[in-house]
C-alpha cells in the first residue's frame, strides 16, 4: 500500500469520529440526531480528501500519517468549540479553510525547503518584527496583562503563531552552519592540576555564591547547573564569536518577557531553540547553561514584572483565600472542570460551562482552557488520547527529521516538531498546574485564525522535508 | 545528530507522561477533593439541574416536596415546594441550594437526585439522558399526623408514632413548625426564633421522661426475675431513697402493694425500690437495649438526633455512680439523671407491643423510580431482643390497667385496649413547669401502634395533657373508638 493510500485510510476514522462527536453534542443539545451531523461529517472528510489529493499530486512520498493526525486534532477541536458556541465553530471551519489554503500555498510555494536558507537573515528579522508587533501603539492590544495580539479593524492576529515558524527556520539554518564549529571535537583529558582547577573553581563559586547571597534549594542548583556547565564549554575552547547570536537569543527571551509579558512564548521559543543547539551539538553543558541563564533571567524579571510574578503565584497556590475567586479563578475553574471529568468524562456536550443565570464559568474556554473542556467531557482517558495524538505527531516529525539526508532537513524538522511539543507542553502544563498558566493556544484543536494557520503552515514545512527525504531514500533504493 | 534526535524523543515522551500524570491527579486522585473544595460551584450548579424526586406520604399520593422546573434547555433549573408547608417539616426537612438541606431531603439526598455509580452516569451520557431523582415514599400517615398537630394545638411539644412490627415511624411531629417554604426568604429569622423550630423535638431535644420511665425499670426488673408483677412493695411516703427522703406524687401513702397496683398508680416510692434491686448496671444494660446511649438507628441526618441516656449535669453521659432509685422512676440528681427524646420513648413503648423485639425505626418505606419500578423496598430489620415474649406480655397487662383504672384514663378507646403510661417531670428552676407524657400503643391483643406524646414546659399531668393528644392519634390511625 503506498504511503498516499494509508493516509487516505487514515482519514476515515478522522471523519467518523469528527461525525461521531457532532452527534453526541448535537444529541444534547436537541435530543434527536439531525442531518446537520452528517453535513458537517461529510464536509470535513471532503476537505481533508481535497488536501489529501492535493499532497498527492505535490508530495507523493510525503509522510502519510502527520496530515491525518493534524486532522483528527482540528477535528476534536471543532467538536469542543462547536460545543462552547456553534458561531465560534463557524468561524473555526472558516480559518481551518483558509488553513488548508495556507498549507497548499506554503507546499506551492516552497518546492525545496532549502531555498529558505538563503533568506533567514530577512526571515529573522522579519520574526523579530513580528514579535515586537503588539507593543505597537494603535494596533497592539494587552490580552490578560500579555502583549501577544494585534488588532486591525476586525481583524485579531498573533504574530507569535508565526514568528515562531520564522526563526525555527532561522535558527535551523544558522546552527547548521555553526553547529560544528561552535564546539570542537573532543579533546583528550586534560592533566590532572587543570581539571582540579577547571572543576573547582566553579564548585568554590556556587558555594560562594550560596554563602553570600544566602540561596534557597532552587537558587543553589540553578547557581550549581550553571557554573558547571559553563566550565565545561570552556573546557571544550569554543570560538567566542560564534557565541554571539545564542546570546542574542537569550537575550531575544528575555526582552519578550518584558516586552510580551508572557512567560509562555518565551518557554516556548527558548525550548525550541535549546533542543535545536542540542541536536546541533550534542552538548548538555550548552543546555546547561542555557537553561539556567533562561530560568535566572525569569525568575529575576518574574520579581520586577507584576503580571509574570502573579503568574507565578497563581501557580504555587490557586485556592488561597481572596485569590481563588480573583487572579487564581480561570486555574481554580480549569482544576474544578477537570475534577468533574474523572476518568470517562461527563460526555461531549454535557460539560458544565455557563452559570445559571448567565456568565461563564470556565474563561477563555474555546482556547486557554479548552484541554479542560476536554478532560471535562472526554475525561483522563480523553485527555490521554488527545496527548497520545500529539505524540505520535511529534514522533512522525521527528522520524522525519532521523531520516532527512541534510543537516538543515534535520534541524527544521526537529525545530518544527519541538516548538510544536513545547506549545503542547506549555498550554497542558499550565491548565494541569504543572507550570504557570499562560496564554498560548493548543495547536489545531484551540479557537483561533493565527493559531491554526500558523499550525498548518508548520504541517506542511514538515511534508515538504518529509517528501524529500522519503523521495531520496526511495532512491537510493532504501525502504522507509 | 541522531543519536540526540532520539533523546529529544524521550524527553518529549517524558513531559507528555508528566501532562498525563497531573491530569490523572486532578481527575481521579484529587478530584474528591477538588469536588469538595468551597470554592467550587459545580455541584451545586448541577444539583440545580436535576429535578429531584417527589417525597410521599405512605399513602403514595399526598405529595409532601417536588421540584418545580424553570427556564428552558441547558439553563433549566429546579428549586422544591413543600406544598403542605409545616405539617411534615421535621421528617421532610428542605433542599436549597443557598441552605443547605436538613431531614429526609439530607439522608435521602443520593435516591432524591439519582445519584448513580460511574459507570451508570456513562451509559447516561451515551443515551444522552438528564439525570432525574427517584421518588422517596415515606411511612408518614397523614390522617395521624394532621392529629397530632391538632392534638398539640400550638403548644410546644412532639409526637412520635411508630408501627411496632415493622418499625415504620408514622408520625413525626414536632410544634412549633416552620415552614420550609420560607427558608430561602426568611432563614435568619427562622434559624435565631427563640421558639427553635428548626429544632426537631422528637429526635433532638432531650426531656426529663418522669414516671413514663418506670416501664424501663419494670422491663429490667421484670425480664431479670428479681420481681414479678404480684410482688407487694411498701408504698408509703417519703421513704429515704440513697440517703434522701422520696415522696410518691401529692405525698400519697400507699402502704404495701403489688407491682401492678404501683404501675397503675405510678407509686415512685414502690419503682425506686424496685430500681435499686436491679441495680444500676442491669438498668443501664436494659436501656441500651432499648437503644438508648446512641443515635436512633433511623434513615435520618446525624446532626438532628441525640442519644437518650443518663447525664451527669445535663452535659456528660454516664452509666454508673448515678442515684439509681430516683432514676428508675425517671428523675436523677446532679451525678446524673436520664434525659430522653419523645423517639426513644416511642420506641419503648413500641419494643413492648412487639413481644419485645425492637425493630428499627425508619421513615422510608421504598424508593420509586421515575417510571414506576420499585427500586429499593426497605424491610423491617430486627434492632435488639430487648426482653423475653413473656415480660413483654406481662407488661402489657400491667400497661392496660394504667389505661382502665389508672393515670391514662383519659387514653381509653371505646372496643379498643390501650396500654400506656403516663409520666410528669417536674421542671424549671423551683419545679414551677411540668413535662408530661404519654406513652401507649393500641390494640393490645395485636398492636398496630405506638405513640409517645410529650409537652414541653408546661403545666398539668402526663394523663390530663399528655394523654389525650395519644388518643386522637390512636383514634386517627385506627379508625375506631369514639370516646
Amino acid at each position: 500500500m503506498s504511503a498516499r493510500t494509508r493516509e487516505l485510510f487514515g482519514l476515515v476514522p478522522v471523519s467518523l469520529l469528527v461525525a461521531a462527536g457532532f452527534a453526541a453534542v448535537l444529541a444534547t443539545r436537541t435530543q434527536d440526531v439531525s442531518d446537520a451531523t452528517l453535513t458537517y461529517g461529510a464536509f470535513f472528510l471532503g476537505l481533508c480528501v481535497v488536501a489529501h489529493l492535493f499532497i498527492r499530486a505535490r508530495l507523493p512520498n510525503a509522510d502519510p500519517y502527520m496530515f491525518p493526525l493534524a486532522a483528527s486534532l482540528a477535528g476534536i477541536g471543532l467538536v469542543l468549540i462547536y460545543r462552547i458556541d456553534p458561531e465560534l465553530a463557524r468561524e473555526q471551519a472558516q480559518w481551518f479553510v483558509v488553513g488548508l489554503a495556507f498549507f497548499c500555498i506554503t507546499i506551492i510555494a516552497i518546492d525545496d525547503h532549502h531555498v529558505l536558507e538563503r533568506y533567514r537573515y530577512t526571515i529573522a528579522a522579519a520574526s523579530i518584527g513580528l514579535l515586537l508587533l503588539p507593543r505597537l501603539p494603535g494596533i497592539g492590544s494587552q490580552v490578560n496583562g500579555a502583549f501577544l495580539a494585534i488588532k486591525v479593524g476586525p481583524i485579531q492576529f498573533q504574530p507569535a503563531e508565526f514568528a515562531k515558524l520564522g526563526i525555527i527556520v532561522f535558527l535551523a539554518s544558522y546552527l547548521r552552519e555553526t553547529g560544528d564549529i561552535l564546539v570542537r571535537p573532543r579533546r583528550k583529558p586534560l592533566p590532572y592540576q587543570r581539571q582540579i582547577l577547571l572543576w573547582g573553581i566553579p564548585v568554590l563559586l556556587t558555594l560562594l555564591g550560596i554563602a553570600v547571597f544566602g540561596l534557597g534549594v532552587a537558587g543553589s542548583v540553578l547557581l550549581a547547573v550553571f557554573t558547571l556547565s559553563f566550565a565545561a564549554v570552556l573546557r571544550d575552547q569554543p570560538s567566542p564569536k560564534h557565541f554571539g547570536p545564542l546570546l542574542l537569543v537569550w537575550g531575544l527571551a528575555m526582552l519578550m518577557l518584558i516586552l510580551i509579558r508572557d512567560l509562555g512564548s518565551s518557554l516556548m521559543f527558548f525550548g525550541g531553540f535549546l533542543a535545536l543547539l542540542y541536536v546541533a551539538t550534542g552538548r548538555l553543558s550548552l543546555i546547561g547553561v542555557g537553561s539556567t541563564m533562561f530560568f535566572g533571567g525569569a525568575f529575576f524579571l518574574s520579581q520586577s514584572i507584576a503580571h509574570v510574578q502573579e503568574r507565578v503565584d497563581i501557580w504555587l497556590d490557586p485556592f488561597k483565600r481572596g485569590v481563588v475567586d480573583h487572579e487564581g479563578y480561570q486555574l481554580a475553574q480549569s482544576l474544578f472542570a477537570q475534577a468533574d471529568g474523572g476518568l470517562f468524562g461527563q460526555g461531549f456536550g454535557q460539560a458544565l460551562l455557563e452559570l445559571p443565570g448567565g456568565g461563564v464559568i470556565l474563561p477563555a474556554a474555546h482556547t486557554d482552557l479548552i484541554y479542560a473542556v476536554l478532560v471535562n467531557e472526554a475525561g483522563l482517558f480523553g485527555a490521554a488520547g488527545l496527548l497520545g495524538a500529539y505524540l505520535l505527531l511529534v514522533y512522525r516529525g521527528l522520524r522525519t527529521a532521523l531520516s532527512a539526508a541534510d543537516g538543515f532537513s534535520k534541524l527544521l524538522a526537529t525545530g518544527l516538531t519541538g516548538v510544536l511539543a513545547i506549545q503542547v507542553f506549555v498550554i497542558v502544563g499550565g491548565v494541569t498546574r504543572v507550570i504557570p498558566l499562560t496564554g498560548v493556544t493548543l495547536p489545531f484543536v484551540s479557537y483561533g485564525g493565527s493559531s491554526i494557520v500558523a499550525n498548518m503552515v508548520l504541517l506542511a514545512l514538515l511534508l515538504i522535508v518529509s517528501d524529500h527525504a522519503r523521495s531520496e531514500a526511495r532512491r537510493r533504493g532504501g525502504v522507509m | 545528530m541522531n543519536r540526540q534526535i532520539v533523546q529529544l524523543f524521550g524527553l518529549f515522551t517524558l513531559l507528555f507522561a508528566v501532562l498525563v500524570i497531573f491530569t490523572s491527579r486532578w481527575t481521579v486522585f484529587e478530584a474528591q477533593s477538588l469536588a469538595d473544595n468551597p470554592a467550587n460551584r459545580r455541584p451545586l450548579i448541577e444539583e440545580e439541574k436535576i429535578p429531584r424526586g417527589l417525597i410521599l406520604a405512605s399513602d403514595n399520593r399526598t405529595v409532601l416536596a417536588r421540584s418545580r422546573g424553570q427556564g428552558s434547555g441547558e439553563n433549566r433549573i429546579y428549586t422544591r415546594t413543600y406544598p403542605t408547608g409545616g405539617t411534615f417539616a421535621q421528617p421532610v426537612g428542605y433542599s436549597f441550594i443557598q441552605n443547605g438541606r436538613r431531614g429526609l431531603e439530607l439522608s435521602r439526598n443520593e435516591e432524591l437526585t439519582g445519584d448513580e455509580n460511574e459507570f451508570a452516569s456513562i451509559l447516561a451520557g451515551l443515551e444522552s439522558r438528564n439525570r432525574e431523582g427517584n421518588d422517596v415514599v415515606t411511612n408518614l400517615d397523614v390522617a395521624g399526623t394532621q392529629a397530632a398537630v391538632a392534638g398539640l394545638g400550638g403548644r410546644k411539644g412532639a409526637v412520635v408514632a411508630i408501627e411496632p412490627q415493622t418499625g415504620k415511624v408514622r408520625v413525626m411531629v414536632s410544634i412549633p413548625e416552620y415552614d420550609p417554604n420560607l427558608i430561602t426568604s426568611n432563614f435568619a429569622r427562622i434559624n435565631t426564633d427563640s421558639n427553635k423550630p428548626l429544632l426537631n423535638r422528637t429526635t433532638q431535644e432531650l426531656y426529663q421522661p418522669g414516671s413514663t420511665f418506670k416501664v424501663v425499670t419494670a422491663t429490667a426488673a421484670l425480664d431479670t426475675g428479681k420481681v414479678t408483677p404480684d410482688t407487694v412493695i411498701d408504698g408509703s411516703s417519703p421513704r429515704t431513697i440513697s440517703g434522701a427522703p422520696l415522696e410518691n406524687a401529692g405525698g400519697q401513702d400507699f402502704g404495701p402493694i403489688s407491682l401492678t397496683d404501683a404501675l397503675t398508680n405510678s407509686v415512685n416510692t414502690v419503682w425506686a425500690q424496685v430500681g435499686e434491686r436491679v441495680g444500676a448496671k442491669t438498668l443501664v444494660e436494659y436501656m441500651k437495649r432499648f437503644g438508648f446511649y446512641e443515635d436512633p438507628q433511623l434513615d435520618y441526618p446525624d446532626f438532628q438526633m441525640i442519644p437518650s441516656g443518663i447525664r451527669r449535669n445535663g452535659v456528660d453521659y454516664v452509666e454508673d455512680r448515678f442515684d439509681v432509685g430516683r432514676v428508675a422512676i425517671g428523675q436523677g440528681g446532679a451525678e446524673g439523671a436520664v434525659d430522653t427524646t419523645p423517639m426513644q420513648m416511642a420506641l419503648v413503648a413500641s419494643a413492648i407491643a412487639n413481644k419485645g423485639r425492637l425493630m428499627k425505626p425508619r421513615l422510608t418505606d421504598r424508593i420509586v423510580s421515575k417510571d414506576g419500578r420499585v427500586k429499593q423496598r426497605i424491610e423491617p430489620d430486627l434492632q435488639a431482643d430487648v426482653m423475653k415474649p413473656e415480660t413483654a406480655q406481662r407488661l402489657t397487662e400491667m400497661m392496660s390497667r394504667v389505661v382502665e383504672e389508672g393515670t391514662g384514663t383519659a387514653a381509653a378507646l371505646s372496643g379498643i385496649r390501650v396500654a400506656g403510661k403516663t409520666g410528669t417531670a417536674e421542671v424549671g428552676a423551683n419545679r414551677e413547669f411540668t413535662q408530661p407524657w404519654f406513652i401507649c400503643f393500641a390494640p393490645v391483643d395485636n398492636p398496630q401502634i405506638a405513640v409517645a406524646v410529650t409537652v414541653e414546659r408546661t403545666t398539668g399531668q402526663g394523663g390530663t395533657v399528655a394523654a389525650p393528644i395519644a388518643k386522637s392519634v390512636l383514634e386517627a390511625m385506627l379508625g375506631g373508638g369514639d370516646g
